[in-house]
């Protein structure tokens, strides 16, 4: 049996889960769709990982992340809980040391992170636009019937980039319509779209950030070379793009659930979680005005936690509803 | 007379006896709710920005109390707000009630409006000016009062044992200072609620991260408005301080106070004229908590705010002269808590390490 640790980042698109043992090298990493379903895929990524090496790890540390990440420490039983920002930069410090800017693409949600020194010093997440993420890439291939894997491919083929308003996601499709009525071919749209998006990202989230190289470019749309190319002409950089670039959140998560589990045995509750019986319910608690949505989680029959609650009042599950 | 007023933060205890001692009956609209928030969103503008929206909920839901006169402060220079009362005026009438607003602007600036409309609600009441005088003084002096104790709560927070406690002492205080009536009693109150926040059970040996708060007044001071994030700071293990309180903010509005020019010498080098709203503040406060050296500052902002929005564009570079980490949040009419806890947790994570390094140790995450 081997030491290895688990990280575990549920999005509100992927749910990502590695293992990774004590040299730091990823035995294994699954890449799920949350599908609106937590729970469901949390324990459904239990059950692969269990299977493929449950007989040939011990899991000594659980970190969790992501914006299910104190609903998913329940399920598995972390020792750390961290939010996105720090388990991305952990992955990035320690898989790609001397990095000084890291762009990070996901579903719903994208970030800039920057790093001097191993640490973070500054970051920023997008707040009210949604445009230039990975869900509406996979909208406009959808739409136009192009696999999103073909995507960033078919970018790199443009000549003559077509200029697309990238501000909001809604006039970036209007506009791309309208171009695409006007004859341009779906290569030149294709490219213009991933420009845009680049235009987006900087001017949003990286807006008054000091861009420096090495810049670690990571996230689902990571993937997408067009992408890569437009981020690369745009700050005439090179990105890296590192191996586990899809889901460096829950590589973060190891080595958060190492340091954290370093002097006390971890809280994993076993790849057999994949078959309890989790429920969770919630109730308005009406003590003050505040009406707090209380949140209830039973796991096979026991409330094991409770949250949502301002005063703390709820959060010792050994207290009555009454 | 019945009237009304904006609920912000808990300055609401010292205008009702203010209200009530020049001879009008308070009304206290309810706590801004999810149900202020539909309101407010639903009858206004789409563009305005949020202290607009739950205004406007707070004064229909007045309004549905039976309140005859809602009285509000103006804004100043260049920012919407100074239309504000205004524009609620419109849609209070639209709305086919004759509801009156009176909007109380900077006494400097505009003298005359401000006394002619004092004397209308004084009249109104039957009260003296020299009535009204004794009766300032003693709501000042609980105005005063409720903002220290605010501020002490936010100093022990931090250092609490039991999770919430501070919390809870905090709204016995509260109760405790709305019974308070008179100048001796608003003393012996506030003193009692010194010393229940100061024997709260504390932690003293932890080192909490300093971090000031700054923004544009009403979602700095309304907790609803900035989902509790001073509180939330607090039982996080911050010590936080900001700039405005409604104590300071009168007196600066009532004539040039130390505090204010204090202001416009530490903006100076970044910005040397009012670009309305708390604009200047946002960047003079940055500044001035560099200074003092706390290890962070947050901006909060309504979505769309012109003068945070100038400020803001400012603080990259406040930020690399003063050696200090900003972060900006802004504000609008989503409750859910989820994505501003990611992001405090996420620049205390950063401030944490940088002072680990600061301080020669190892980072640990």
């Amino acid at each position: 049996m081997v030491k290895a640790y688990l990280g575990v980042d549920v999005g509100s698109v992927s749910t990502n889960m590695v293992v990774m043992d004590e040299n730091e090298q990823v035995l294994e990493s699954l890449y799920i769709r949350t599908m609106g379903q937590p729970v469901k895929a949390v324990q459904s990524g239990l059950k692969t990982l269990g299977e493929r090496i449950g007989n040939s790890v011990t899991i000594e540390g659980v970190g969790t992340t992501g914006s299910a990440r104190t609903l998913t420490a329940v399920l598995v039983g972390a020792d750390a809980v961290k939010n996105e920002i720090t388990a991305h930069a952990v992955a990035v410090s320690r898989k790609v040391p001397g990095a000084q800017t890291i762009i990070e693409i996901g579903g719903q949600d994208s970030k800039i992170i920057i790093m001097r020194d191993g640490i973070v010093i500054d970051f920023a997440m997008n707040t009210v636009c949604a445009a230039g993420t990975g869900s509406f890439l996979d909208q406009q291939a959808v739409r136009l019937n192009i696999p999103i894997e073909d995507f960033g491919e078919l970018a790199l083929k443009a000549k003559t980039p077509v200029r697309i308003a990238g501000r909001c996601a809604v006039f970036a499709e209007s506009d791309m319509i309208h171009k695409q009525q006007l004859g341009h071919s779906t290569e030149d749209i294709i490219a213009g779209l991933c420009e845009a998006l680049v235009r987006n990202y900087l001017n949003n989230v990286g807006k008054g950030k000091e861009i420096l190289a090495p810049i670690v470019f990571q996230g689902g749309v990571a993937a997408n070379i067009g992408i890569k190319a437009a981020f690369e002409k745009a700050l005439k950089q090179e990105l890296t793009i590192p191996e586990h670039y899809d889901v460096m959140g829950a590589v973060g998560c190891c080595y958060l659930g190492r340091e954290a589990a370093r002097n006390k045995p971890t809280g994993f509750k076993g790849w057999e979680a994949a078959q309890f019986h989790f429920r969770p319910t919630s109730f308005e608690c009406k003590g003050c005005p505040n009406l707090c949505e209380v949140i209830q989680i039973f796991e096979n029959d026991v409330l094991v936690a409770r949250w949502g609650d301002r005063c703390g009042k709820w959060s010792n599950v050994n207290v009555k509803v009454g | 007379m019945k009237i009304s007023f904006p609920i912000m933060g808990n300055s609401y205890i010292a205008f009702k006896q203010l209200i009530r001692d020049i001879g009008h009956e308070p009304l206290m609209a309810p706590m801004p709710s999810a149900r202020t928030m539909t309101l407010g969103t639903m009858y206004s503008p789409e563009f305005a920005c949020i202290p607009f929206k739950i205004l406007m909920g707070t004064y229909i839901e007045a309004i549905e109390k039976g309140t005859d006169v809602i009285i509000s402060s103006g804004g100043h220079g260049p920012c919407r707000a100074g239309y504000y009362g205004i524009l609620h005026q419109r849609i209070i009438n639209d709305l086919g009630y004759n509801t009156k607003v009176i909007v109380f602007d900077s006494v400097i600036r505009t003298f005359g409006d401000f006394v002619k409309k004092i004397s209308w609600l004084l009249d109104e009441g039957k009260t003296g000016w020299w009535r009204f005088a004794t009766v300032f003084h003693v709501v000042w002096d609980k105005l005063m009062a409720l903002d220290e104790i605010e501020i002490l709560s936010f100093h022990i927070r931090p250092y609490e044992i039991n999770k919430g406690e501070t919390s809870r002492v905090y709204s016995k205080c509260l109760e405790m200072m709305d019974q308070a009536e008179n100048r001796v009693r608003i003393r012996e109150a506030r003193d009692a609620c010194f010393q229940l926040l100061h024997s709260i059970p504390q932690d003293k040996s932890r080192e909490p991260l300093k971090i000031g708060v700054i923004g544009e007044i009403y979602v700095l001071i309304e907790p609803f408005a900035n989902l509790d994030m001073q509180a939330t700071l607090g039982e996080m293990g911050v010590f936080t301080e900001r700039g405005t309180h409604l104590s300071n903010w009168t007196k600066d509005n009532m004539f040039m106070s130390r505090h204010q020019s204090r202001i416009i010498t530490a903006a100076k080098p970044y910005l040397r004229q009012m670009i309305g709203g708390h604009g200047i503040n946002s960047v003079a406060e940055t500044v001035l908590y560099a200074q003092r050296g706390f290890d962070g500052v947050i901006q909060l902002a309504p979505f769309s705010c012109i003068p945070e929005i100038v400020a803001k564009g400012l603080m990259p570079k406040i930020s690399r002269d003063a050696g200090i980490p900003v972060m900006t949040i802004f504000l609008d009419e989503q409750m859910g808590k989820a994505g501003m806890q990611t992001r405090l947790e996420a620049f205390v994570d950063l401030l944490q390490q940088r002072r680990q390094k600061r301080l020669g140790g190892a980072v640990s995450w």
